[in-house]
C-alpha cells in the first residue's frame, strides 16, 4: 500500500516537473500483480518483468503482492478491484473457483489470470506458458549432444504446464536420437533447491549426461558434476557457462502488452492468451547458444534452424501433451 | 533386487544421505536440548527459516562463511529467547507461542530479504563451504573415504554437535541441571538451581542449533535463499526428537535413517518410475519414519515435565 502511495506521489511529481497534465498521468492503466510465489520463481519472473517493463514505458502503474497464500488470494484479488485496478494479473491455478468469483463481482475490471482452464465471460481472460516449441528445439539439441543417451528430467509436480513442456522436450530429443532414453522424477515441491539438486545427482550418478533444469538446483548439480543442462523459461547460461547449453525462453511481454492495448481501448475480452505464448507472436524462443555456439555441431544447429522456421511458418505442429512424464530408462 | 543392491553399496547413495541428515541432525538436536530442559520449540520451522536467511544474507554481504553460520546462530538464539521469554517466566502456551515464533521468523526472513534485494529476478548466489575433498585425511580413507570427502565442514560440524550435546547433557553439572529442571524443576529449585535461567539458556542454545541447520541450507546444501526452502524440516525434527526418545545417539540414527529413506526413494523413483505413482516414493520416508516412530516412541520416557510451565513457590 506504502508503495503505491509512494509511487503516485512520483507520478505526480515527475507530471509536474515535466509540464504533464496530472490529468495525462492519470489515464495510465492500473495493473496490479497477484502471485503466489516470490517474484524471482522463473514462471512468475515473466509476468513480473514484463509488467515491469510496461511500467518503465510509462503505459501502466504496477503494484504487486508476491508470496500470497492460496487462501488469501481471493481477499488480495478483491482489494486491487476495490482499490481501481483496472487489469489485474495473476495466477489461478490452485484457486479457479474463487477467482472467476471475483472476475464475476467486478465486471468493470480486467483478469487476465494463468489456467489450465478455458476464459470466462466477460473480463476472466487466461493465459499459460505455451513455450512446448522452443522446449521441442532444447530436446533436438539435448538429443544430439548426449553421448550416453541418457537425459534426465527432474521437475517440481506433474501438472499440465510442466508436463507439455517436458513431453515437447522429449519429442525433440527423440527426433533427432531415436535411442535416447529418459529418466524422470517429482520432487513434489516447487521450492526445494537442495532436494531438486540430490534428484539430479542421483540421475547423474546413474549415467544422465544432459539434465533437463525444470527446477532450480538441477543447473547446480550438472555443473558440479560437468555435465550439460537445458534450461526451461529463463536463460541461466550466464549463472553456468559451461554447462547450460540452450533454453526454452518464455516472454510473456507480447501477452501483457496484448492485454494492455485491449483494456486501454476497450475491447478486453475473455479470451484465451495462451496464444502469445506461442513462438510465432514472440512469446516463446530459443535463448541464443552464446558460449555453446562453436560446441553444438553444425549439422545439428541446422537441424534445429530448420524446425524453428517449420514451426514459424506453420509447417510443423509441436504437440501438447499434459500426461504424466515417465521414465523409460 | 540386483538395482537395489547397486543402489545400497553405492558411495553416492551414503554421501547423499549424509547431506539430507544434516539439517536435521542440527535441527532435531537443538529441539531435543529445548525439549530436555521441558519446553517445546515448535518455533523450530521458523527459526531454520531465519538461519537459512540471516546466514546467507551475512555472506552475501560479505562476511566470510563462519561468519555467516555464527550470526544465523545469534539469530536463533534471539529468536529462542523470545520464545523462552513468553513460555518459561510468563507460562504461556507453549504450543501458540512456538507456532507465533514460526509465523514472525519466517515472514521476518522474507521480509528482510526482499527489503534488502527488492528487485532480484534470479536469486543471487554465494560461494557455498566446498566438499572436503580426496585428498583431506577422511577423505583418503578407505571405504568410506569417498562418502566423507562429499561432506562440507558443516556436516562435521553437525556430527561433532552430537557428540558434544550428548556429553553435555550426560556428563557435566550443565548438563544435569538442564535435565532436572525438564524432568522435576520443583527439585531443582530446592538444589538453589534458577529454573527459569536454566531454562531460557537451554531454549536459546538449542535454537541456535536449529538456527545453525537452517544455515546449512543455503551455505552447504545450496548457494542461494529461497521462500519456503524449509519445506518442513523442522516438522520432521520435531517428531525425531520422540523418535530419538530423546536422545542425541539415538535423534543422529533417526536423521540418518530419515536421510536414507529420502535418498531411496529418489533413486528408486528413477529406476521405475513408470510402475509405480512418483507420490508413493515421496511419501516414503514419511510412512516409514512413522512406523519406526510407533515402534520406537513406545519405550520413550519423556521428560517429566516437558510442556509444564514452572511457577516458583507454587504447589
Amino acid at each position: 500500500m506504502i508503495r503505491k502511495y509512494v509511487m503516485a506521489a512520483v507520478v505526480a511529481a515527475v507530471a509536474a516537473a515535466g509540464g504533464m497534465s496530472v490529468a495525462e498521468a492519470a489515464e495510465k492503466l492500473k495493473v496490479s500483480g497477484v502471485y503466489t510465489v516470490p517474484v524471482e520463481q522463473q514462471w512468475v519472473s515473466r509476468i513480473h518483468k514484463a509488467l515491469t517493463a510496461a511500467e518503465e514505458r510509462g503505459d501502466i502503474d504496477y503494484d504487486y503482492s508476491e508470496s500470497v497464500a492460496n487462501a488469501d488470494y481471493e481477499r488480495v484479488m478483491r482489494e486491487y478491484a476495490e482499490g481501481g485496478s483496472d487489469l489485474v494479473v495473476g495466477e489461478a491455478f490452485a484457486v479457479e473457483q474463487a477467482a472467476r468469483r471475483v472476475a464475476k463481482d467486478y465486471p468493470e475490471t480486467a483478469f487476465l489470470m494463468g489456467s489450465s482452464f478455458p476464459a470466462q465471460d466477460p473480463n476472466f481472460a487466461v493465459f499459460d506458458n505455451f513455450i512446448h516449441e522452443p522446449s521441442y528445439l532444447t530436446g533436438m539439441i539435448a538429443g544430439g549432444m548426449t553421448k550416453s543417451n541418457v537425459i534426465g528430467i527432474v521437475g517440481g509436480y506433474p501438472i499440465p504446464e510442466v508436463n507439455r513442456l517436458m513431453h515437447a522436450f522429449m519429442a525433440g530429443a527423440k527426433e533427432i536420437n531415436p535411442d535416447v532414453k529418459f529418466m524422470v522424477s517429482f520432487i513434489g515441491s516447487w521450492f526445494d533447491p537442495p532436494k531438486a539438486k540430490e534428484s539430479a545427482f542421483a540421475m547423474i550418478e546413474r549415467g544422465a549426461d544432459v539434465m533437463y533444469a525444470e527446477r532450480f538446483g538441477v543447473s547446480d548439480a550438472a555443473k558440479e558434476k560437468g555435465v550439460l543442462a537445458i534450461g526451461n523459461v529463463i536463460d541461466t547460461q550466464a549463472q553456468y557457462p559451461d554447462t547450460v547449453v540452450a533454453s526454452a525462453l518464455w516472454h510473456m511481454e507480447p501477452t501483457i502488452d496484448k492485454a494492455i492495448a485491449a483494456v486501454k481501448d476497450g475491447s478486453f475480452k475473455a479470451e484465451d492468451y495462451g496464444l502469445y505464448s506461442y513462438m510465432k507472436h514472440g512469446g516463446g524462443s530459443l535463448a541464443p547458444l552464446g558460449t555453446f555456439e562453436s560446441k553444438v555441431p553444425a549439422d545439428l544447429k541446422a537441424k534445429v534452424e530448420a524446425k524453428q522456421k517449420a514451426i514459424l511458418d506453420g509447417s510443423f505442429t509441436v504437440k501438447v501433451d499434459d500426461s504424466e512424464p515417465k521414465s523409460t530408462l | 533386487m540386483d538395482i537395489f543392491l547397486d543402489i545400497l553399496i553405492s558411495a553416492s547413495l551414503w554421501a547423499t544421505v549424509l547431506r539430507i541428515a544434516t539439517p536435521l541432525i542440527l535441527g532435531t538436536l537443538g529441539e531435543l536440548v529445548c525439549e530436555r530442559a521441558g519446553v517445546l520449540n515448535l518455533g523450530i520451522e521458523g527459526i531454520m527459516t531465519l538461519g537459512a536467511m540471516v546466514g546467507w544474507m551475512t555472506v552475501y554481504q560479505g562476511g566470510d562463511l563462519w561468519t555467516g553460520v555464527l550470526v544465523a546462530a545469534l539469530a536463533g538464539m534471539l529468536a529462542g529467547l523470545l520464545h523462552a521469554a513468553l513460555t518459561v517466566p510468563l507460562g504461556l502456551s507453549q504450543h501458540v507461542t512456538g507456532i507465533g515464533v514460526t509465523l514472525l521468523a519466517t515472514s521476518l526472513s522474507y521480509y528482510t530479504y526482499r527489503l534488502v534485494l527488492p528487485q532480484a529476478t534470479t536469486p543471487p548466489t554465494v560461494t557455498p563451504f566446498q566438499p572436503i575433498g580426496d585428498g583431506s585425511l577422511l577423505g583418503s580413507l578407505p571405504v568410506i573415504g569417498p562418502v566423507l570427502a562429499q561432506q562440507t565442514p558443516l556436516t562435521y560440524f553437525a556430527l561433532a554437535a552430537v557428540v558434544v550435546v550428548a556429553w553435555v547433557l550426560h556428563r557435566t553439572p550443565v548438563g544435569l541441571a538442564v535435565r532436572m529442571v525438564g524432568e522435576n524443576p520443583a527439585a531443582a529449585d530446592a538444589q538453589g538451581l534458577n529454573v527459569t535461567g536454566v531454562r531460557i539458556g537451554a531454549v536459546m542454545a538449542g535454537s541456535a542449533l536449529m538456527a545453525v541447520g537452517g544455515a546449512f541450507l543455503t551455505l552447504s546444501a545450496f548457494n542461494a535463499f529461497f521462500f519456503n526452502m524449509i519445506n518442513g524440516r523442522g516438522w520432521i525434527c520435531i517428531a525425531l526428537v520422540v523418535f530419538a526418545s530423546w536422545r542425541p545417539g539415538k535423534a543422529l540414527l533417526g536423521a540418518l535413517l530419515f536421510a536414507l529413506f529420502d535418498a531411496l526413494q529418489t533413486r528408486l523413483q528413477q529406476v521405475s518410475g513408470a510402475a509405480i505413482p512418483y507420490q508413493i516414493y515421496l511419501m516414503m520416508p514419511y510412512v516409514l519414519s512413522i512406523v519406526a516412530l510407533i515402534v520406537m516412541s513406545r519405550r520413550a520416557a519423556y521428560p517429566r515435565a516437558l510442556m509444564v510451565p514452572f511457577r516458583k513457590g507454587e504447589r
